[in-house]
């Protein structure tokens, strides 16, 4: 058996795949197949957060186009997913349209949304953008308490479950099937998206913005259009929330929503699909992980266990802060270096760029 | 006009906190260019440490406002060590990121420390009503204004003549010519950090003193943003004079609008500002435009 010292490619098409090398087209082979059986072994505690997770992996995609990929910082994720969450909603109960067309619609709500609070962006970079979507995230969420004949105000809004074949979607089991079919799609269309004009333009904005409008990018159309795409996707992952637990609250999207989204990113990796999953999952995950040992402490320690959401909290600040020392490419580069290590293993040395 | 009196003097007693949360603010941007998001978080520290002091250690309030302002700035230079010296040169995005995260963590500690239940301590601010004309306003709030000035005026002082303070100028000036003429960039660093949780201590004292202790203290931090643009993220007497603002528009907005619309006010005027001149009041003119 030979030693796999690289892959070259000898046409075009190979070159630019989307999935370049067969260890990479194994290894999604794999993960697909373990997302199929997941759930049929799977108890409804672990289907709730596989749930969640896909939602967030969702959200935190839409927002990586927007933070990681062109490079524009913004703290109104939370206003976003509000705003695809009550579309969705208000689709369904005020005009009676199937669940399916209210989550496109919701999309595109948010993605107009999202497209005018981005204009600032075309005046501001850095931390002015961030404090402009700051007040972008309050005002959206002042609208949705005060303006009770629209959204229900500070009452909460009852959505009806989605059906698909006859089935009510409303168990984990069977949302399953609608969260992670639409987070596959997401990623799918991300990953394309960054192969094409679009998507190279964005992140030329983001590397170099005077530099790219002179080599011909238009940087406001561009940075516009990332809002809009941005912001469909946070909107998508705002619809699955108010399909998922058929009800809306405007608790769910607050300032700290925008904050766990960017931890996300920052955790995962920014700018890289891949990262969006790995944040998502362990911003999701902490707090449950956290929760159990609390609960086994229970007896043994219960002034400990009551400590709880305050260990909850530090952790997910710690975690942002060391991630951010130690590894401010995220969980996404501590996979690449798993990945090289065994690309030559047992030899010591390793590839010099560490591949994709 | 009595209701506009009260109301006038509530507002500013209030914005002049905000000034004092902006200041620290202030000073942390223009000698390291970090967006501290866990300036409320520093003030929130302020509130319980006086709290701590006075009740849990039974000090009398001068002794316990000097513990409190001693312990403060023992908090800014630790927190400025372990977390934003790894980080320096780093984009814009650790350093929100970063300051969120520790936002965060003292926020967990505070609650761990003290609990979530909100507590009160005797004031230190003279209590009772003062009468101008017909109005009667609180004699805490009336006294906080001049309070407040007196600090922040002495906090310029520190500014045109200290030494450190003039360092802190250089370096906000041109970084590099700085460090070639001998300043330490660490150390002045490190004083920003100390300086900006006393001058937040300081405004938590005043709050916890006014409102009570209780978290909702740390919603001031989130106040900043709108005070800092409106002044220029660089300028301290624009902290001030933004705080003024700020404080007013609310109280104004919350009495004569109403519909919880004083909630939103200074963000809708801090977008405007922004569209119309990011570089706010007194700020230096030189924003990266696109």
């Amino acid at each position: 058996m030979s030693m796999e010292c690289g892959v070259y490619h000898t046409t075009y098409e190979a070159d630019t795949g989307l999935r370049r090398l067969p260890a990479e087209r194994i290894r999604l082979g794999i993960f697909i197949l373990a997302v199929v059986i997941f759930p049929f072994f799977a108890s409804s505690y672990w289907l709730n957060i596989a749930n969640q997770i896909a939602i967030a992996t969702v959200g935190a995609i839409g927002l990586n186009i927007l933070v990681g990929y062109t490079g524009q910082i913004s703290l109104g994720q939370g206003a976003f997913m509000a705003v695809g969450a009550y579309a969705a909603g208000l689709f369904t109960l005020r005009l009676g349209l199937p669940w399916g067309l209210s989550i496109a619609l919701a999309c595109i709500v948010t993605a107009a949304v999202g497209t005018f609070f981005g204009i600032p962006s075309l005046r501001l970079k850095g931390l002015y953008l961030a404090i402009a979507t700051l007040a972008a995230q309050e005002i959206v969420q002042w609208l949705v308490t005060h303006w009770p004949a629209l959204t229900g105000g500070t009452e909460a809004l009852v959505v009806p479950a989605p059906r698909a074949f006859g089935i009510r979607l409303n168990t984990d089991f069977a949302f399953y099937w609608l969260a992670a079919a639409l987070a596959g799609g997401t990623a799918l269309f991300t990953a394309n998206l960054f192969r094409s004009r679009a998507g190279r333009a964005f992140v030329a904005i983001r590397d170099q913005d005077v530099a790219a409008s002179v080599i011909g990018v238009n940087v406001f159309r561009y940075k516009l259009l990332a809002f809009a795409t941005s912001s469909f996707f946070v909107g998508l992952a705002g619809a699955m929330i108010a399909f998922y637990r058929n009800i809306i609250t405007w608790e769910r999207f607050t300032l700290e929503t925008s904050i766990i989204y960017l931890a996300m990113i920052i955790v995962g990796g920014l700018g890289t699909i891949r990262g969006s999953l790995f944040g998502a999952a362990l911003i999701t995950l902490l707090p449950a992980l956290i929760t159990n040992v609390g609960r086994s402490l229970q007896g043994s320690a219960p002034a400990l266990a009551a400590q709880l959401p305050n260990v909850q909290q530090a952790a997910f600040g710690l975690v942002i802060i060391l991630f951010l020392i130690f590894e401010p490419e995220g969980l996404s580069k501590l996979w690449r270096n798993v990945k090289d290590y065994f690309h030559v293993w047992p030899f010591a040395y390793r590839r010099g760029d560490g591949g994709r | 006009m009595d209701a506009f009196l009260q109301l006038t003097v509530s507002g500013l007693s209030t914005g002049m906190i905000y000034a004092l949360a902006a200041v620290g603010f202030v000073v942390i941007y223009k000698a390291s260019d970090v967006i501290n998001f866990a300036q409320g978080d520093l003030l929130l520290f302020g509130t319980y440490l006086i709290f701590f002091g006075i009740v849990q250690l039974g000090l009398p309030w001068t002794l316990g406002v000097l513990l409190t302002l001693v312990l403060a700035a023992g908090l800014g230079l630790l927190v400025e060590r372990t977390v934003l010296r790894p980080l320096v040169g780093e984009p814009i995005i650790s350093m929100i990121m970063v300051t969120i995260g520790l936002s965060s963590v003292l926020r967990a500690l505070a609650n761990a420390l003290w609990g979530a239940q909100p507590r009160t301590f005797p004031s230190f601010l003279p209590s009772g009503e003062v009468r101008i004309g017909t109005a009667v306003v609180g004699a805490d709030r009336l006294i906080a204004i001049p309070l407040a000035l007196v600090l922040l005026g002495a906090l310029a002082l520190f500014f045109r003549r200290s030494r450190d303070g003039v360092a802190m100028r250089a370096i906000a000036d041109d970084q590099l010519a700085a460090l070639s003429m001998g300043i330490s960039i660490p150390r002045v660093f490190a004083v920003a950090w100390a300086l900006a949780a006393v001058t937040a201590a300081v405004g938590g004292m005043m709050l916890g003193s006014i409102v009570g202790v209780s978290q909702s203290v740390a919603v001031v931090g989130l106040r900043v943003f709108p005070v800092v643009i409106l002044g220029g993220l660089d300028s301290i007497g624009g902290a001030v004079l933004g705080g003024a603002i700020i404080g007013l528009l609310e109280v104004y907005t919350g009495a004569y609008i109403g519909h919880g619309l004083n909630l939103i006010v200074p963000y809708i005027l801090l977008i405007v500002v922004l569209m119309i001149r990011p570089y706010g009041l007194f700020g230096k003119e030189i924003i990266e435009r696109v």
